[in-house]
Parts: structure tokens; C-alpha cells; sequence
């Protein structure tokens, strides 16, 4: 029986072949998407156990690690949606390491908390849009959603975060 | 709706937010689904739990009379 069908059929060893295979793209999905990286594991782990546990209802014909990208987008999702109102932000989450003065600092800060405080499934797309830099078709893909539709969140959140940060583009713009 | 727009936006986070550069995984997290698998699992009652039960049921069974003492000693 091929590996696919072991695991359909609820076979461990299949199970942890197939774990072992995709461990790093879904850890790579989860980690640019929640930007911590023992949130990260943990939600690697959240997404394999959804993938085993909804094992019977896949397809042993189809993509199984498109199946798995698309869980644990949803899985993240589901994180920033608990998270949102913690805005303490990871560390690794600054741009450059030299050192801030103490407006650069602030207005870091501001932005990243402009940023954290975005409604999750804006987050998500703005995230992997806006600082990923990823195309809108990879992102409706994992996201499940249609490019139209990724688009018009990222327009959404662009909005939502110049309504935030429209004073720092004064101050931008009175420096210039 | 114009999405071109928005490049002096995506410049400031840019600049603020970086792009994560080490998406390594650095661990094997399969003992932590085993672990995971586990929790999961409902809990396995051992076989002399079981042949407990059988062979209580059976005394009972066989021997009504002596239903009287297993409740006094309960």
C-alpha cells in the first residue's frame, strides 16, 4: 500500500514518514507568519495533530503537503486571533540591529504595535504580503481564499495601518 | 481600488519590521507528537482490571447469596 493510503488508513509509522517530510515547510510557514519561534513548534505540532486527526477525510490521491500548508496556515490564523490583544511583540521582530535613538525606538514601536493590533486574518495576509513579500496566488493558496480576496485584505490593512501611523507620515513628511 | 499605492507604506515596515530571515527548524518535533498522540489516546484499562470484573460478575452470577456481604463490605 503507498504512503498515502497507509496514513488515510490511520498507520503511525506512515504517519511520522510524513511528519518527518514536512516538519520544516510547515514550520517555515508558521514561523514567518507568528514570528516566534517556540509559538512556531507548538503550532507545527497543533497542525500535525489537525492533519491526524482529520487523516480519513483525505484525499490518498491528492497534495499532501499543500494539505498541510493549508492547515497550518489555519492553525496560525488561529493563534493571532487568541493573540491579538497581546501586543508585546517578539524580539526578532526589529528590522536592523543597530542601535534605535529614542524616536527611531518610538516609532518602531508604534508601528509594530499599529501592526500587532491588526484584526488576525488582515495580520495574516499583511504579514505575508507586505514583510514576506510573497505573491498574492501563494498566499490565496495556503489561505484557502481567492487572490481577489487576499488582495482586497491587504488593501484593507494598508488602510487600517496608515489610519494608525498617519501621524508619523506627518512627521515624515515635515522632515522632507 | 488602487494597490500600487501603498509602496511608502511597505517601505516603513520594511524598515521596522524585518523580513524573518532564520526560518530553520532546529529540532525534531516528533517526540513532541508522540507526546501530543498520547495525550490524546483515551486511557487503556489494564487486562487484570478486566478479568477482575469477569470474575466478579461471574460470582455474582453464580452465587446471589453472597451479594449481601459485597455490599456490607464495600
Amino acid at each position: 500500500m503507498e504512503l498515502l493510503q497507509r496514513f488515510a488508513a490511520g498507520d503511525l509509522d506512515a504517519f511520522e514518514v510524513l511528519f518527518r517530510q514536512h516538519q520544516k515547510q510547515v514550520y517555515a510557514r508558521i514561523v514567518r507568519i507568528v514570528r516566534d519561534s517556540g509559538t512556531a513548534e507548538d503550532l507545527t505540532v497543533e497542525t500535525f495533530w489537525r492533519i491526524y486527526r482529520s487523516r480519513a477525510r483525505f484525499d490518498p490521491g491528492g497534495n499532501f503537503g499543500a494539505w498541510a500548508y493549508r492547515v497550518a496556515t489555519n492553525a496560525a490564523l488561529d493563534h493571532l486571533r487568541k493573540s491579538r490583544h497581546e501586543i508585546e511583540l517578539p524580539a526578532d521582530l526589529a528590522a536592523n540591529s543597530q542601535p534605535d535613538t529614542a524616536v527611531q525606538h518610538q516609532t518602531r514601536k508604534r508601528i509594530q504595535i499599529a501592526f500587532a493590533q491588526l484584526p488576525a486574518k488582515y495580520r495574516l495576509v499583511a504579514t505575508l504580503a507586505l514583510i514576506e513579500q510573497e505573491s498574492y496566488e501563494k498566499i490565496a493558496e495556503a489561505a484557502g481564499i481567492s487572490t481577489t480576496l487576499v488582495k482586497v485584505r491587504v488593501f484593507r490593512a494598508v488602510r487600517m495601518l496608515r489610519k494608525k501611523l498617519a501621524p508619523l507620515h506627518f512627521e515624515r513628511d515635515a522632515k522632507t | 481600488m488602487n494597490f500600487q499605492d501603498d509602496k511608502d507604506l511597505r517601505d516603513l515596515l520594511a524598515k521596522n519590521i524585518a523580513s524573518l530571515e532564520d526560518t530553520e527548524l532546529h529540532r525534531d518535533l516528533w517526540p513532541q507528537m508522540l507526546e501530543r498522540l498520547d495525550q490524546q489516546r483515551p486511557a487503556r484499562v489494564p487486562w487484570f482490571d478486566w478479568a477482575l470484573a469477569v470474575l466478579l460478575s461471574a460470582a455474582l452470577i453464580f452465587f446471589p447469596g453472597a451479594i449481601p456481604a459485597l455490599l456490607y463490605h464495600l
